[in-house]
């Protein structure tokens, strides 16, 4: 876990208090009643509800949860998190430590603003809209309620999305304008904190015609032991000739239960790239649904895992070509340990008419137990002719030639493991390229394998 | 017609013509327990059977449609007016000449009695729900191979095909898995007794005639310790406006170090739907191999497995599909390993033509716990239309560090580079595309015994004629 007792760096706080205040009641009880959201909103949400009611729980007998260990998707002890204390808000603020280097950040702990370290004066001069989503919705509503949850989630995860829209309260919304470029990354935390309880991280990111933003989000857990859900949906818009790089860096705690549902909307001569790492949570799925809707439009989906002890890792995947000259490239590597388990299920599915589709997809993993267990479901849909897309998908174990060649050089077991894992898992984080962010998500693959560096 | 070899006739239009019916058993139409004990009674079926078959009935009603993943248009069956059960009413014979006229003419025109004398170690001929002719040459009987249909199968060799009937395919393993369960009639029971190498194929012809007809033929092969056989089958039928359902069940059996080769080419006309289960259990050191060619059918729903059981087995899946206009192919393969050291292999080639669609669909099992198994897939599509449509959906799953699986696929369609290169030098646009499409598929057919590959690949030259432009 990050906790780094290092210097504390002092951000100004911001002058915003959480919107709302909730009471720790069960989640299963339904929406917050608050009167601070507008009623549109609040419309919408007890319409989510009545959906995410009427939606039957998922079985492995659904072919979007194959393999899936629905089980765990038990929601009944999971609670709202309690008004964070000053103390809280100290403690959480001291251990939100991520890049060096940032345009602007957020932080969340239990869906409460902790602190906005807002973008600079110049890029807010240039348009750029940086704020809590309780915010957003008032000040920028037209903009705001284009886009908010505005593509279905069709990946098997319709129920939690409508779960999702019922009880988010609050979360990130970035309006990056026509042609501005914003350079360092912007940052999000969310934290859980406090035991059983549940957050549902939203991020909304508009990038207009060619801007160009990177958004890092962490999500981790202030006691690494706690349980507790997580329900976040992240939308990312690349306007036509966009450049959007999205990190998310998954650290929950050990027995949190999460889903993540992205959507990534890439207009003409715009492209998208997304990476996931997965360290945390004993349950989290991941679905996301990349759409290239504009010309020569280009995304690359990227993910990593370090599968440990119990760990189940989910990841649901679809590349939609829908208009020609379209590009996709999707690279997921796992490694898996003890009695791990990960699940692919993606799709290449190329539209009618979408001709001139390149598409790629490569799924690898990596078993480093005997009971540590892969299961992937590579898909292609093709509908259209002039297209070239190929898919591969390997599952195999550390090569004895490399570990032997290790060995000879006098490197024990357990680091020439590490040493080949990290190469293995390298790759991905490589195609970034950004080597700040890079470096840092080695950093966090190193600690979950107990290397400090 | 040509003169080469003709192992199993696949010129669409050869199998297109149909007999007056004959029938004197007819089960009527529809499926309820009234159907059941008229072909128990008919066929004389033990009480085992008769209660298996209630069984697989009970099983079927239950089950619903596997519409959630599969094709829709399996929703265009109606069970209700299917036959199920139609038969000229005697056994069959064991010489040509005894067979019903009509009957005789019927297969005289697919050329395979000219097949059987020519290379054919043995010959069973399938007309709707009964054989009507069954003889294996001297030879091969002496060595005390067992050729005949399942009826007679179950009746004179219970021992044997007790033992292993319903074993590797259980009644409820699908929906139409139970269907075959509860009307089975027909298909081929074979035994290949330990260290007999059976040199020429076996073989199996499967006709329908009659309108609105269902087979099911029920095939069991049991290839004994170091024995070997190539079980070849095919199938035809006159192409009716009203819809014809093939639904059999092919189990086969190789005990420890034997080789089975189980060679398909599927030729219905565009009216039937076949969903076909078919699946081998592989002891050790055995070896199964399913060759497939889709080519007929309006939906083919297939997907041969091997459960590699014993240490050492190996299983193999080649498959072509091919789909034209309004043809759906889904097809694909299972491996099942439940042993060290096992290996599998699939290989799937698909060609979708004009609106046809070629889906593949895989499962690869390695349980934990297993050493050193291997698994290799490739699957490639062409598209030839931008109307034509493909899909891969295979589903892995690998436990333990032991083991090793690569999946790959790729969708292409036919350069257009190598279109103009070859008109460039004299061939015309569709003799350039079929030269293609036949380089497309060629690594795969040549593992194909030689009468299949010919005849594929002039197969591929007629259907590619017309499709350009």
């Amino acid at each position: 876990m990050n906790r780094r007792s290092e210097d504390r760096r002092s951000y100004p706080m911001s002058s915003i208090a959480p919107a709302e205040i909730v009471s720790s009641k069960a989640i299963l009880s339904g929406p917050i009643e608050s009167g601070d959201l507008p009623h549109w909103f609040r419309e919408q949400q007890r319409a989510a509800w009545e959906k995410f009611e009427s939606i039957p729980r998922p079985t492995r007998k659904d072919q979007a949860w194959r393999f899936s260990n629905v089980d765990l998707l038990d929601l009944v002890p999971f609670k709202f998190t309690p008004e964070l204390s000053d103390d809280d808000r100290r403690n959480v603020l001291q251990y939100s430590h991520g890049l060096d280097e940032f345009s602007g950040r957020m932080i969340f702990a239990g869906d409460q603003l902790v602190e906005r370290n807002i973008v600079s004066e110049e890029l807010k001069k240039r348009g750029v809209i940086f704020q809590p989503l309780e915010r957003a919705m008032v000040e920028h509503t037209d903009l705001f309620r284009k886009y908010f949850m505005s593509t279905e989630a069709s990946l098997g995860s319709a129920k939690f999305a409508a779960l999702h829209q019922a009880l988010v309260s609050s979360g990130t919304f970035l309006f990056v304008p026509r042609g501005v470029e914003i350079e360092a990354p912007i940052e999000i935390f969310h934290w859980l904190r406090g035991e059983n309880v549940s957050v549902f991280p939203h991020l909304l990111l508009v990038a207009d015609e060619l801007a160009k933003v990177t958004v890092v989000e962490h999500f981790r857990s202030c006691d690494q032991r706690a349980p507790g859900f997580a329900c976040g949906v992240n939308d990312l818009i690349a306007g036509p000739g966009a450049k959007v790089t999205y990190v998310c860096a998954q650290n929950w705690g050990n027995n949190v239960v999460a889903l993540q549902m992205n959507t990534t909307a890439v207009d003409h001569g715009a492209s998208a790239m997304s990476l996931n790492l997965n360290l945390g949570s004993r349950y989290s799925r991941f679905e996301s649904l990349s759409r290239l809707v504009g010309e020569g439009a280009r995304s690359d989906l990227l993910a990593v895992a370090v599968a440990m002890n119990e760990q189940e890792f989910d990841a649901r995947t679809l590349q939609d070509h829908i208009s020609p000259q379209t590009a996709s490239d999707l690279l997921y590597k796992n490694a898996l340990d003890d009695r791990a388990r990960c699940t692919f299920g993606g799709l290449i599915r190329v539209e009618p008419h979408a001709h001139f589709t390149d598409a790629y997809q490569k799924v690898r993993n990596l078993l480093l137990s005997d009971d540590s267990e892969a299961n992937s479901m590579p898909g292609l849909e093709i509908l259209a002719d002039n297209v070239r897309c190929t898919h591969g998908a390997t599952s195999g174990q550390i090569n004895e030639d490399e570990m032997f060649y290790l060995h000879s050089r006098g490197i024990p077991t357990k680091v020439a493991q590490g040493l080949i894992v990290t190469g293995f898992l390298n790759e991905v984080i490589q195609r970034l390229d950004q080597p700040s962010i890079a470096d840092y998500l080695r950093g966090l693959i190193d600690r979950k394998f107990g290397r400090s560096r | 017609m040509k003169t080469e070899n003709k192992a199993v006739d696949i010129d669409r239009n050869r199998g297109d013509f149909a007999y007056p019916e004959v029938h004197i058993r007819d089960a009527g139409r529809g499926l309820s327990e009234k159907t059941i004990h008229y072909i128990s009674d008919v066929k004389e079926d033990p009480d085992w059977v008769r209660e298996f078959r209630l069984r697989g009935l009970k099983t079927f009603l239950e089950k619903p449609l596997p519409t959630h993943w599969a094709s829709k248009d399996l929703e265009a069956i109606d069970f209700d007016k299917i036959r199920y059960y139609l038969a000229p009413g005697s056994g069959a014979k064991r010489s040509w000449e005894e067979v019903p006229e009509d009957i005789k003419r019927t297969f005289e025109r697919l050329g395979i009695p000219e097949q059987e004398r020519k290379f054919l170690a043995g010959v069973e001929a399938q007309f709707d729900s009964e054989a009507v002719y069954s003889n294996i040459k001297k030879a091969v009987g002496e060595q005390g191979v067992i050729f005949v249909g399942s009826t007679e199968g179950l009746k004179n060799h219970p021992e044997i095909f007790r033992k292993w009937f319903g074993k590797v395919i259980p009644i409820g393993d699908n929906k139409f898995s139970a269907l075959n369960s509860a009307v089975f009639s027909g298909g081929s029971f074979i035994y290949i007794p330990p260290g007999v190498k059976v040199k020429h194929p076996l073989q199996a012809y499967f006709r329908i005639n009659a309108e609105s007809f269902g087979q099911f033929e029920r095939t069991l092969i049991i290839a004994d310790e170091g024995s070997e056989v190539t079980y070849m089958e095919g199938c035809t039928a006159p192409k009716f406006e009203t819809v014809a359902l093939h639904s059999a069940v092919v189990e086969l059996v190789a005990l420890k170090g034997a080789k089975l080769q189980y060679i398909t080419v599927q030729n219905w006309s565009s009216n039937v739907f076949n969903l076909v289960t078919k699946r081998g259990l592989a002891h050790e050191n055995a070896e199964i191999k399913w060759i497939d060619c889709n080519i007929g059918s309006r939906l083919t729903m297939k997907y041969p497995g091997v459960v590699l059981k014993g240490r050492k087995a190996r299983g193999e899946v080649l498959s072509i599909a091919l789909a034209g206009n309004g043809q759906h192919q889904d097809t694909g393969a299972k491996m099942i390993h439940a042993a060290d050291e096992t290996t599998s292999n699939i290989i799937s080639k698909s060609i979708s033509i004009g609106t046809g669609r070629a889906t593949y669909r895989g499962l690869v099992h390695v349980p934990k716990h297993l050493k050193h198994c291997k698994n290799n897939t490739e699957c490639d599509a062409l598209l030839i239309n931008s109307t034509s449509r493909t899909d891969t959906y295979p589903a892995i799953t690998v436990r333990g560090t032991g083991n090793s699986v690569q999946h790959e696929a790729s969708v292409s369609q036919v350069s257009a580079e190598q279109i103009f290169y070859m008109q460039q030098r004299g061939l015309s646009e569709a003799q350039a595309m079929s030269l293609s499409v036949n380089g497309f598929v060629n690594d795969l057919v040549r593992q194909f015994p030689m009468e299949y590959s010919v005849e594929l690949k002039r197969l591929i030259e007629l259907e590619m004629e017309g499709s350009v432009g």
